[in-house]
């Protein structure tokens, strides 16, 4: 087929004890987005790193042909050297340099005596983010954009490349939907543009809306290529391949009940740490027991900055407004006033703020309530591990022991780890922030189901989520935020996507 | 991709890994031991074997009652210090100043009880409390200003290297009197008597032993009701022989010297409570924690600012132990004490394990790791190795050292 730009063949990769890849055989076609699924471990980015020379020729079996020729690259340079592009789901940008500086690093525009020639450098990005849509000054300092045009300029550093296979892994994980649907329109401008794109996603909405054809791999593996176009593929049938057997739903039935009333804010306002604006404001909301309640807002709505700010006043300044847990007024001045008064907070970002990762699973899940496994200040270190055996067996967290080391887990155990060390600190309400972001489709069911368990108990939970149908499953009623004020309280059954995202964009119309 | 490591495991259906398989009741091999303990185990193989190379190359000389005393009272206070450095270390900090601080707690007792005539408690008291105050100061400007240490102690190094110049009027204050002295070149002897050997030092030996016994054995007891992985039998009684015969040796050589020396005592109580602290209380813990992730630590309620300046005290509290051991063992003050300790002190605690970025470390190994050091600084003196090729050699060791540390993490790492 000449309309073949890659095909890679029969690609096996191992390493030392394990075999990530297996026999695995991909064909992209000239000018097409071709997504890869798969959960988590599937193998996915591995493939990704064979192909860019991240695992250079001769560390793995099997064959690639670029544009019909057989290529070996031994490094990112020789795949850059061709037009191979990859964009890592962490960013590789350098904070303190400008938009300029980073999309010409490792490549910079050189003048006479090998100087850089900064006004060239800085005239080229401008026309470069003007391709991707982005409308800053080439020489703002990256650290002041946010997530979104982050990713806009790593497009244009990959453009710079003069890229023709631009390969994305996980692009917009951390983006808001606007954000994201800016982003995807992007890919499609490219695509017309004739630039192949290989994308991975754990959004299966995404690939259905923009894919021409997916690959689906599982356990390092090729399951089956997917022509989106000639018929219709649904998510469903995606999942399917992915774990092997239809998840009857997404998300687990359950039945609601709620009880009294456990948490309530009442005018609650936040202060930005260093600038003067507020963050938060007059907002006020009611968790019950055996109730999930749902926040929903855009990236910069002010989500995490209330939860954190209600969870011990760790986030924010001048935090003015009433605190009731089980309708007294209390003070949560600290982290340790919070938890001593049954609040728990599960990180959106669980490996900066959530986990220990260079400790084993014991260690974390005792880091949050370790006076309750201390007598005068000494650890019994016996029962510490069995409160972790405990939380293993009862979380399902897949570990040879409890003395692995957690930075070694996937995702998903990783997040099972965390609410584990919330769990033991036997909290009256939870609030999750993006519980189940970046963990694979069969972890999130299980993570929904712990929730589900934890309402029948009697806990009062709290989901902060980016993703509209997540929250539509999951809970019983939803709040919506914008610019840091509620703008919205629905019962769930009155609730949809558009009726939420009509609501999480009204601050707009409020500033004018 | 964060796991490949176990694709059989990943799978999403939730069936119940079986808890049993891995408790490993009543068994390991100790290939299985050495291999998973590298890391901890390495510096003790090393340790092992820089004593026989030097027990080789100066004909036993330095294994010699007398120079086996001499290593522990040249190094106590360099041991002293890195108890107090291994656990900022962990904790993500340095103390740079810990040689100044050596030489103004020294100074302050020694104008006390040498120039004012104070009794020697005394001395030892203002130079604890001075100790303790420094440690404050470090503290306040680290915890609650939010200053790096690596700034505060070097600022400190300056300032308490200035004051100890003006408390002593730049000039050298000696000699102490007798009974300061014996804090570091003094010996429990003879209270039993013996002949030709010290019985008390022996019988402190076989107490030690005993207690090492006991302590392990419940710990294993402990271990088996709660159906965790212990060792096996014949391999536990193999380790309490060897670590007791090392013990009794080392005894035997002290008995036939001058007996034990009261240093030898402290050093051995300040280990004993500082490993207990470190492994067994939520403080250690919580230092581990800090040094792991600090932001993870603050939001899961542990108290940062707290738990920062009290290790800062304890460092202060430590730097004036080692000095009082320092200033005794020197009979005097001198304006340029304590020179280089710190860097010193911080090698010990790197070549025992600790982690450049935090988080990493014990105690005990922070202990081997300056014996490493003493024995090699000892054995090249008694070779008559000149001053220049010691500090070669020392640089280089602490650079494979932590070489090696690195290596084996991105070992471990390129497992995933």
């Amino acid at each position: 087929m000449d309309d073949t730009i890659l095909e890679m063949r029969r690609i096996t990769k191992t390493f030392p004890g394990v075999t990530a890849l297996e026999d695995v055989s991909l064909s992209v076609r000239r000018g097409e987005i071709h997504a890869i699924c798969g959960e988590n471990g599937a193998g996915k980015s591995t493939l990704m790193k064979v192909l860019s020379g991240v695992h250079p020729t001769g560390s793995y079996d099997g064959e690639i042909l670029f544009d019909g020729k057989p290529v070996q690259f031994r490094g990112i340079r020789d795949s850059e050297a061709d037009g191979i592009v990859i964009i890592h789901q962490e960013l590789a940008l350098v904070p303190y340099l400008s938009i300029a500086e980073n999309i010409f690093l490792g490549n910079e525009r050189r003048g006479r005596g090998g100087l850089i020639d900064w006004n060239r450098a800085n005239a080229e990005a401008a026309q470069l983010l003007a391709s991707v849509g982005l409308h800053e000054n080439p020489v703002t300092p990256v650290i002041q954009l946010g997530v979104g045009k982050q990713q806009l300029v790593e497009i244009a550093k990959a453009l710079s490349k003069k890229v023709r296979l631009l390969i994305l892994d996980e692009p917009t994980a951390a983006l808001n939907d606007v954000d994201s649907a800016h982003l995807l329109d992007l890919l499609r401008q490219l695509r017309d543009r004739g630039i192949t794109c290989i994308m991975i996603s754990h959004k299966l909405n995404e690939i259905t809306a923009i894919a021409d054809s997916t690959t689906v791999i599982r356990d390092g593996r090729m399951v089956e290529t997917l022509d989106m176009k000639a018929g219709e593929v649904t998510q469903q049938r995606i999942i399917r391949g992915m774990v092997g057997r239809d998840l009857d739903s997404f998300y687990p039935d359950r039945e609601s009940s709620p009880g009294e009333e456990v948490l309530r804010i009442e005018d609650w306002t936040v202060r930005h740490p260093v600038q003067d604006r507020k963050v938060v404001e007059g907002v006020g909301l009611s968790v019950r027991a055996g109730e999930v309640v749902g926040i929903a807002g855009l990236m910069g709505a002010g989500r995490t900055e209330l939860a954190m700010s209600v969870f011990g006043r760790s986030y924010g300044r001048d935090i003015s407004g009433r605190l009731f847990v089980r309708g007294r007024e209390v003070q949560a001045r600290t982290v340790a006033e919070a938890i001593d008064n049954g609040i728990a907070y599960v990180t959106e970002d669980r490996k900066r703020y959530g986990l220990n990762l260079i400790e084993d699973v014991r260690r974390n899940v005792s880091a949050a309530a370790l006076d309750r496994l201390a007598r005068l200040g000494w650890v019994n270190g016996n029962e510490e591990i069995k409160v972790a055996e405990t939380s293993r067996r009862e979380m399902n967290i897949r570990t040879t022991s409890v003395m692995a080391v957690v930075g070694k887990l996937s995702g998903g155990n990783q997040q099972k780890v965390v609410l584990s060390k919330w769990l033991f600190t036997d909290p009256d309400v939870l609030i999750l922030d993006e519980p189940t972001r970046g963990i694979d489709v069969g972890a999130k069911y299980e993570i929904y189901t712990i929730i589900n368990r934890l309402v029948a108990a009697g806990k009062a939970v709290i989901v902060i989520s980016s993703e509209l149908p997540e929250l539509l499953g999951m809970c019983d009623r939803i709040y919506t935020l914008a610019g840091g004020r509620i703008t919205g309280e629905v019962p769930v059954g009155e609730a949809t996507q558009e009726s939420l995202m009509e609501l999480m964009t009204k601050d707009k119309e409020l500033v004018g | 991709m964060t796991s490949i490591k176990t694709p059989s495991t990943e799978r999403p259906t939730p069936s119940d890994s079986t808890p049993a398989a891995s408790l490993h009741t009543g068994t390991s091999d100790l290939r299985a031991l050495v291999l998973n303990n590298l890391r901890q185990s390495g510096i003790y193989v090393a340790l092992v074997v820089i004593v026989a190379l030097f027990a080789i190359l100066t004909d036993g000389v330095s294994l010699s009652p007398g120079n086996i005393t001499n290593i522990v009272l040249q190094y106590s206070y360099i041991l002293v210090l890195a108890i107090g450095m291994v656990i900022l270390i962990i904790g993500g900090h340095i103390d740079l100043s810990v040689g100044s601080v050596v030489a103004l707690t020294g100074a302050v007792s020694a104008v006390l009880v040498i120039q004012q005539g104070h009794p020697w408690w005394i001395g030892v008291l203002a130079a604890l409390a001075v100790g303790v105050a420094v440690g404050a100061w470090h503290g306040f400007w680290v915890a609650y200003a939010g200053i790096p240490a690596f700034i505060v102690t070097l600022a400190g190094m300056l300032l308490f290297r200035g004051l100890t110049l003006r408390v002593l009027d730049n000039i050298s204050l000696s000699p102490f009197p007798a009974e300061y002295q014996r804090v570091a070149a003094g010996f429990l002897n003879g209270l039993l008597g013996g002949n030709g050997f010290d019985a008390f030092t022996l019988l402190i030996g076989a107490v030690a032993v005993a207690g090492y016994a006991v302590s392990g054995f419940r710990t294993r007891v402990a271990r088996i009701r709660y159906q965790q992985p212990v060792e096996s039998f014949p391999l536990f009684v193999a380790r309490v022989v060897a670590v007791g015969a090392v013990i009794m040796y080392f005894a035997w050589q002290l008995a036939h010297a001058r007996g034990l020396p009261i240093v030898l005592i402290i050093l051995a109580v300040l280990v004993l409570v500082y490993g207990l602290l470190t492994r067994r209380t939520v403080f250690g813990r919580q230092v581990y924690a800090i040094g792991g992730n600090l932001s993870a630590a603050a939001l899961s309620g542990v108290k940062v600012r707290t738990v920062n300046f009290w290790m800062f005290v304890n460092m202060g509290f430590l730097a004036a132990v080692a000095g009082v051991i320092y200033s005794s063992r020197s009979n005097g003050a001198q304006p340029a004490a304590g020179n280089m300790f710190e860097l010193d002190a911080i090698a010990a605690a790197f070549i025992g394990g600790a982690a450049v970025t935090g988080g990493v470390g014990t105690v005990v190994g922070a202990m081997v790791g300056g014996l490493i050091m003493a024995v090699m600084s000892n054995g090249m003196q008694l070779m008559g190795v000149d001053q220049s090729t010691q500090s070669v050699v020392k640089g280089l060791v602490l650079l494979v050292a932590v070489a090696f540390d690195v290596y084996n993490k991105r070992r471990a790492g390129s497992a995933r």
